[in-house]
């Protein structure tokens, strides 16, 4: 049989100031009709430019400097527009990983999925809305027939997502490429989707590249794993065969990550909390999001607050900043009872509880350099100027490992991910905080990226003696730093207690559920879950 | 924003041009009493006569020479338009940004008030309010500035209610920011793009307003000299004009030259401001 898709020694090219620089270098893929091949490493490693490359497409900017794309023995390197044009979307199909960015919010849903088959001359219109429907139900989308009468922002992340591999799927395409298509979804839509797209991706009969960070996922998804790392290629084999013994340091340590655990605390917790949520009940308008919300944070310790999207978890974060007028109840911290108007607080107040955003991204202001970002608390809070000032921030840079010299008068816009959310952690720092609450700090990172962030938050823990109020929808996070959880569902407090009572059975339904839905390395998880679900769905 | 001698040394050939024609401009404004061969109201010879010494451009229906009061007239309509941009901008911006931080009564109350002036079509309600004040050079800053400060108002309003959504704002409300430092150190740097291609717009804009009042005769006042009022006062000439010979086609031209001074500025104003903007954006080529 011959190979589907076959690339050879692919090498492409960024530009830099002006200047070309290799960012993938010199890449071998092949793939066979009917194949899915997990393409795996942190950020930068090169996999969307060589998932992208499949298609013969390269982003601006980038140029394809050598090696050859053969696609069913056709040459994509420099082959003609029209040729290209007439690939993309009828036999190769792309999957991005932002579906609500990759649809137009102006059109409906249906007609978004009729565009691709009739441009192509591949069906008529009708034809595709009846193909349509049943795609929809192979994808387990609510209401098929009605579904796509409905605009994007009229439907879920997780529907979404669903609807786009409908929609790359349309065309019945030789290969589909999904670019990290369950990374911006929460662990128990995230089964779903990755149930539906293996179902139908194997009914179809495709082959596909699965682009992720996420190890557990691909080993669900994959035939055969392609770890790279700088634009090379670390090692492929077999996926059972890659999880059972990587070959490479590089992949032991990707496996490693998984399992970072702080040493075990020695001393109890003092017996005050700092941080008291009593009975507290808020919203937006109308609508409560909070209903009676109670938990307690000891001093020194780490509470993990987790739960799915719209389970209330930001909001709580918000009610005890004072961002949330609370309908009642109160929060208590230190002793103290905070009033609910941000501005009413005393600077001290503020000065002690610090907050830090999911997305470092918009957490910083894209004009102020370090030096002020890191600067304006020690200012205001402490009063701290000129040079007195400068060597704080110069002690809090390398308290957060990043050297600074080099940092001191950046621009946001040239750091990466993780430095960004470096600079935010400083930032909390500089004001001498007792209590931190951590919004989702590492989801927008990659694994070895955010495991670094989870080491320097135990580290300053230790240190400094700080509280953490941590909220995510990671259980892996969880696990690795949490001393006590609270789990939220629809706005309530669905069951709380102390880590290890938690991750032991028996659950709270909810509770169970989570637990579940996280992915685990062994590549018969997903069909093993799905089948006890539904035995206990039937019994 | 700070401009750079290496940032002005890179500059592209049509910001070079344009910054080239917007200091000839400024240098002729100031040196005006210096450059001018003769007096801006000084009655010099017979009227309308040909482009020849010493009345290099000829002289106008009173026989003033055209010369001295195109070079007056860069001092009185530029440094006035000027004025009245930088005050609108001020009174715009800082009342938009103020609306989209503050919110609540201030947000709507200023926002009504700059729809009831936007919903009269500004020339005539400058008219209006001139007509009423009388044509002092202050009046006429003023309700231009007024008038202006509107759209200014409506943009910065806009731009910045998109700044304020962002995580980095809420970082400086929890620490207890004024509303000083959010608009001035947290919202302004992030909204300067738009506002500064808005001011060079807006410059060209007040500019040719101006020159439309003096056209209609409720601008500057006779006998300051002011490129508009030179328009209207020439246009004439256009119709009676023998293009026959060299000599005679001057005549027909006079009134392109004050026309021709506001369009050199209005184009080099704007090539500026495309590059500043270009700069302001990060965007490498």
């Amino acid at each position: 049989m011959t190979n589907l898709l076959e690339i050879r020694d692919l090498r492409i090219d960024a530009q830099t100031d002006g200047r070309w620089t290799g960012i993938v270098k010199g890449v071998d893929l092949v793939l066979k009709r009917g194949e899915v091949l997990g393409l795996i490493g942190e950020s930068g490693a090169g996999k969307s430019t060589v998932g992208l490359a499949a298609m013969g497409y390269v982003k601006p900017g980038c140029r394809i400097s050598g090696g050859s794309v053969r696609f069913d023995g056709q040459e994509l390197v420099g082959a003609s527009q029209g040729l290209l044009r007439g690939l993309r979307g009828r036999r190769i199909a792309y999957v991005a990983q932002s579906s609500a960015a990759a649809f137009n919010p102006a059109w409906r849903l249906i007609d978004q999925y009729c565009e691709g088959p009739v441009r192509h001359g591949v069906m008529t219109r009708a034809q595709a809305r009846t193909e349509a429907v049943d795609l929809f139900r192979d994808l387990r989308l609510p209401e098929p027939e009605r579904i796509g009468l409905r605009y994007p922002h009229q439907v879920s992340g997780g529907q979404l997502q669903r609807a786009m591999t409908a929609m790359a799927l349309a065309c019945h395409p030789d290969l589909i490429i999904f670019d990290e298509p369950t990374t911006a979804l929460d662990v128990t839509t995230q089964i779903e989707v990755l149930a539906a797209i293996r179902d139908v991706v194997r009914q179809h009969h495709a082959a596909a590249i699965y682009i992720t960070h996420d190890l557990a996922v691909v080993a669900q998804m994959a035939d055969r794993i392609k770890v790279l790392l700088k634009g090379e290629e670390v090692e492929e084999a077999p996926t059972a065969e890659m999880l059972a013994a990587p070959q490479e340091d590089y992949t032991r340590s990707l496996w490693a990550v998984r399992s970072f655990r702080p040493s075990p605390r020695t001393e109890p917790a003092p017996p005050a909390p700092i941080l008291r949520v009593q009975n507290v009940t808020g919203g937006y308008g109308g609508h409560m999001v909070l209903q009676n919300i109670s938990f307690e944070v000891p001093r020194g310790r780490t509470v993990a607050v987790v739960g799915e999207s719209g389970s209330g978890k930001s909001t709580t974060a918000r009610a005890i900043m004072g961002l949330l007028p609370l309908k009642a109840g109160k929060v208590v911290f230190d002793g103290a009872v905070l009033t609910d108007e941000g501005n009413q607080r005393q600077r001290d107040l503020h000065r002690r509880m610090q907050m830090i955003h999911q997305m470092a991204d918009v957490a910083l202001n894209p004009r102020h350099r370090i030096r002020e970002v890191i600067g304006r608390p020690l200012e205001f809070f402490l009063g701290l100027k000129g040079e007195a000032r400068d060597r704080r921030i110069r002690e809090l840079l390398e308290q957060i490992e990043l050297d600074p010299d080099r940092f001191f008068d950046r621009l946001p816009g040239e750091l990466s991910g993780g430095q960004k959310q470096r600079v935010c952690i400083a930032r909390a720092l500089a004001a001498g905080p007792e209590f931190i609450i951590c919004d989702e700090v590492t989801s927008a990172l990659d694994q070895l990226v955010a495991e670094g962030i989870l080491r320097l938050l135990d580290r300053l823990q230790r240190e400094l003696g700080l509280s953490y109020l941590f909220i995510t929808h990671d259980l892996a996070t969880v696990r690795s730093i949490a001393d006590d959880v609270v789990v939220m569902q629809g706005g309530r407090v669905v069951e709380q207690g102390p880590k290890d009572e938690m991750f032991t059975p028996p659950h709270h339904p909810y509770t169970d559920r989570l637990l579940s839905s996280v992915p685990e390395m062994d590549p018969t998880w997903l069909t093993r879950l799905l089948a006890a679900r539904e035995a206990g769905a039937k019994g | 924003m700070s401009l750079s001698f290496s940032k002005l040394r890179a500059a592209p050939l049509s910001a070079r041009v344009g910054i080239a024609l917007i200091l000839l401009y400024a240098s002729v404004a100031i040196l005006a009493p210096l450059l001018a061969p003769f007096g801006e109201a000084e009655i010099v010879g017979a009227k309308y006569l040909p482009w020849q010494a010493p009345h290099w451009l000829g002289t106008d229906a009173l026989g003033r020479d055209v010369l001295s009061r195109l070079i007056y007239g860069a001092r009185n309509t530029v440094g006035i338009a000027l004025v009245t941009t930088i005050l609108a901008f001020l009174l715009g911006t800082s009342a938009g940004l103020m609306a989209a931080t503050r919110g609540g009564w201030f947000d709507t109350l200023s926002s009504r008030v700059v729809d009831v002036l936007m919903a009269v079509p500004s020339l005539i309600f400058a008219l209006l309010i001139l007509t009423i004040t009388g044509t002092s050079v202050v009046a006429l800053v003023l309700v231009i500035a007024v008038l202006d400060s509107t759209r200014v108002f409506r943009l910065s309003r806009a731009v910045a209610q998109g700044v304020l959504t962002m995580d980095y704002i809420e970082v400086a409300r929890m620490r207890g920011e004024g509303l000083g430092w959010i608009i001035r150190r947290e919202i302004l740097p992030n909204v300067s793009a738009p506002l500064i291609a808005e001011f060079g717009l807006r410059f060209c804009f007040v500019f040719l307003f101006i020159s439309a009042l003096s056209f209609l005769g409720l601008g500057l006042q006779p006998p300051t000299a002011d490129w508009g009022s030179m328009v209207r006062e020439s246009a004439k000439l256009i119709a009676f004009a023998n293009f026959s010979s060299w000599q005679a086609a001057t005549f027909g031209l006079a009134p392109l030259l004050p026309a021709g001074a506001i369009a050199a500025l209005t184009v080099g104003v704007n090539l500026v401001v495309d590059w500043v903007l270009h700069l302001s954006s990060g965007l490498k080529d």
